[in-house]
């Protein structure tokens, strides 16, 4: 318990640094000191902009962490569960039409893709139930076959769309966090508030899903309630984020993979831990985005291709490292 | 039965369209060990569930420590009994120590953290079952013996009244059968806990039962003494196979070996 005390304590310290220095580099490096419109730069666009990518990173790392706890999988993930697919659907269906209302501040972007990503979350957890029983083959055919269908349901409102709104679901669907300002930092933080804490209150419960859902229930754990509240707080956070940002593939799965092996599958302490990692993991990510444009001079490539090409090997590393079924 | 912990009158399930348990009646007195034995498919397994909580659909009258089991929350369920599942090679990445206090969970709510009373019951538990040298090493890395072992030390620190198992030494090598055998028997002997357990080899469930029931085909086939249960006619007649009773002089009781379909 004590290492991983102090192994949460570094990661905080890091996780600091990273959002104090991250602003810093970009196109161009800005020094702490800078003033007049370099300070500008520097509080008013890339300091929200680092803060919105930590906020992002970490509700993607957790609704990841949460989804791997509760199908026993550690390819189950918003992405390949075709839940970060639901959202964008519905973030591209207020998008299309063009319907912009907030209650409370909060987008209504933002709570359709929430409900979008809660949609698909049921749907994948009755397919795989439905299979019985979470096997990697049911779980990411599901997620596959659920991405697709949501995906050419995009495309078709796209191809429905001028080119205005087609531009910026194409931009958008990309995953980026060049937009990012105060006003989607405010929009972002209510879903990784209530999602954070809610995984906060329920480590025990995920610990004990991890082990096994019958062992769940001989321990007294309300099943049904909580595999509720989970996919709540999962798809609060998954849309939050794909509202704001796109669909950033990855992030989501590899730092509670990482996570795990620093401090342990403990969800009492793998829960910051992964907040923390995932927000840090983005904010680099990001950081780097921006320091490659600057260096290459061109236009700025989208977060989300650069999470999607680590990602992608690291998923493959995964489904080869798999022995037996599980090994989160 | 004056102090009867589990009253089970015509249980009856239904899985998937298909009646598994027809009408089971069981009553089990605290402190006693009762070894459930029967045929592959007979519905020792689905028993044991639905004591467990894990299938609810079933019908009947189940009365547990005397309160009827459906005003029972879940937790209040899991503070009378834990349940150890069939092993089945089933791991989880946890450390040995972060799995076993699991079994705290029915004693904390969401707001409290694990007390001094917490840590001492996992302490026990860890010690009873012999692993307070691997409560750092993880369940993946575990022998199939002493993963058991694990599984049933999280069970003890639920600090419950009645203990279901599901074929807790199948698979097991002899010296692990033995711990588990061992460590059931001290823990229904000396500490008064009811243990239900599935048993496949009747052997195993003879030398350690006070009583044993048979199920076959959803019902129940026999119930009585280890003795009254070692008789070729009765387990032919349970398990359809011959059977050769072989009395063992320095034992109270004789050796079953099955031999041969009837």
């Amino acid at each position: 318990m004590r290492k991983q005390v102090i192994t949460l304590s570094l990661l905080l310290i890091a996780a600091i640094a990273v959002l104090l220095l991250s602003p810093l580099f970009g196109m161009a490096f800005i020094p702490f000191h800078a003033t007049g419109q370099e300070r500008e730069i520097l509080m008013g666009i890339r300091l929200p902009r680092v803060l919105c990518a930590f906020a992002a990173g970490s509700m993607l790392a957790l609704s990841g962490m949460a989804f791997q706890a509760l199908f026993r999988n550690p390819l189950a993930t918003p992405f390949t569960l075709g839940v970060s697919s639901g959202a964008a659907l519905g973030a591209a269906l207020f998008i299309r039409f063009g319907i912009a209302f907030s209650i409370l501040g909060i987008s209504g972007t933002s709570m359709a893709a929430f409900i979008g990503a809660l949609l698909s979350i049921l749907l994948v957890y009755g397919l795989t139930t439905l299979k019985g029983g979470f096997s990697t083959p049911t779980l990411l055919l599901s997620g596959i076959a659920i991405s697709f269908f949501f995906s050419s349901l995009i495309l078709f409102i796209q191809y429905i769309s001028g080119l205005t709104h087609s531009f910026s679901i194409v931009h958008w669907m990309m995953g980026t966090l060049s937009t990012a300002d105060y006003s989607k930092l405010a929009n972002l933080l209510p879903f990784l508030g209530i999602g954070g804490l809610l995984l906060t209150f329920l480590h025990r419960e995920m610990n004990l899903f991890m082990v096994g859902e019958d062992i769940a229930i001989s321990r007294g754990v309300n099943t049904g309630l909580v595999k509720k509240l989970i996919f709540l707080a999962a798809s609060l956070m998954v849309g939050g984020v794909v509202a704001i940002c796109g669909p950033i593939g990855f992030v989501g799965m590899m730092s509670p993979h990482i996570c795990r092996l620093i401090v342990g599958a403990d969800h009492r302490f793998l829960t910051p831990a992964t907040f923390l990692f995932g927000g840090m993991f983005l904010a680099l990510c990001d950081t780097f985005t921006r320091v490659l444009s600057g260096l290459s001079g061109g236009a700025e490539l989208p977060v989300g291709v650069l999470t999607a090409l680590l990602g992608g090997p690291f998923f493959i590393l995964l489904l080869l490292n798999r022995k037996g079924g599980l090994d989160l | 039965m004056p102090n009867s912990i589990i009253n089970i009158k015509d249980l009856s399930i239904s899985l998937s369209g298909n009646g598994i348990l027809k009408g089971i009646s069981l009553d089990i007195a605290e402190g006693e060990y009762v070894s459930i034995i029967g045929p592959n498919g007979a519905g020792k397994t689905t028993l044991i569930k639905c004591m467990a909580g894990i299938y609810s659909e079933w019908i009947g009258s189940f009365l547990i420590n005397g309160q009827p089991y459906a005003k029972l929350s879940s937790r209040e369920l899991a503070r009378l009994q834990s349940y150890v599942p069939q092993a089945e090679g089933r791991t989880n990445p946890l450390t040995v120590e972060e799995f076993v206090a699991t079994g705290r969970y029915p004693h904390l709510s969401a707001f409290t953290s694990m007390k001094q009373d917490d840590y001492h019951a996992v302490d026990q538990a860890l010690q009873t079952a012999g692993l307070l040298d691997f409560r750092k090493r993880k369940i993946a890395t575990l022998s199939g013996g002493e993963r058991q072992m694990a599984f049933i030390a999280a069970a003890l620190a639920q600090e419950t009244k009645i203990l279901l198992l599901d074929e807790p030494s199948t698979f097991l090598d002899y010296r692990h059968q033995a711990n588990v055998a061992a460590l059931l028997k001290s823990a229904c002997r000396e500490n008064g806990i009811t243990v239900v357990a599935v048993h496949h080899d009747i052997n195993t469930a003879t030398s350690c039962s006070d009583r044993i029931v048979a199920i076959k085909n959803g019902t129940v086939a026999f119930k009585g003494s280890p003795l009254e249960t070692s008789d070729a006619e009765l387990l032919n007649k349970i398990y359809d196979t011959k059977f050769e009773i072989t009395p063992t002089p320095h034992r109270p009781l004789p050796l079953v070996t099955p031999g041969g379909a009837s």
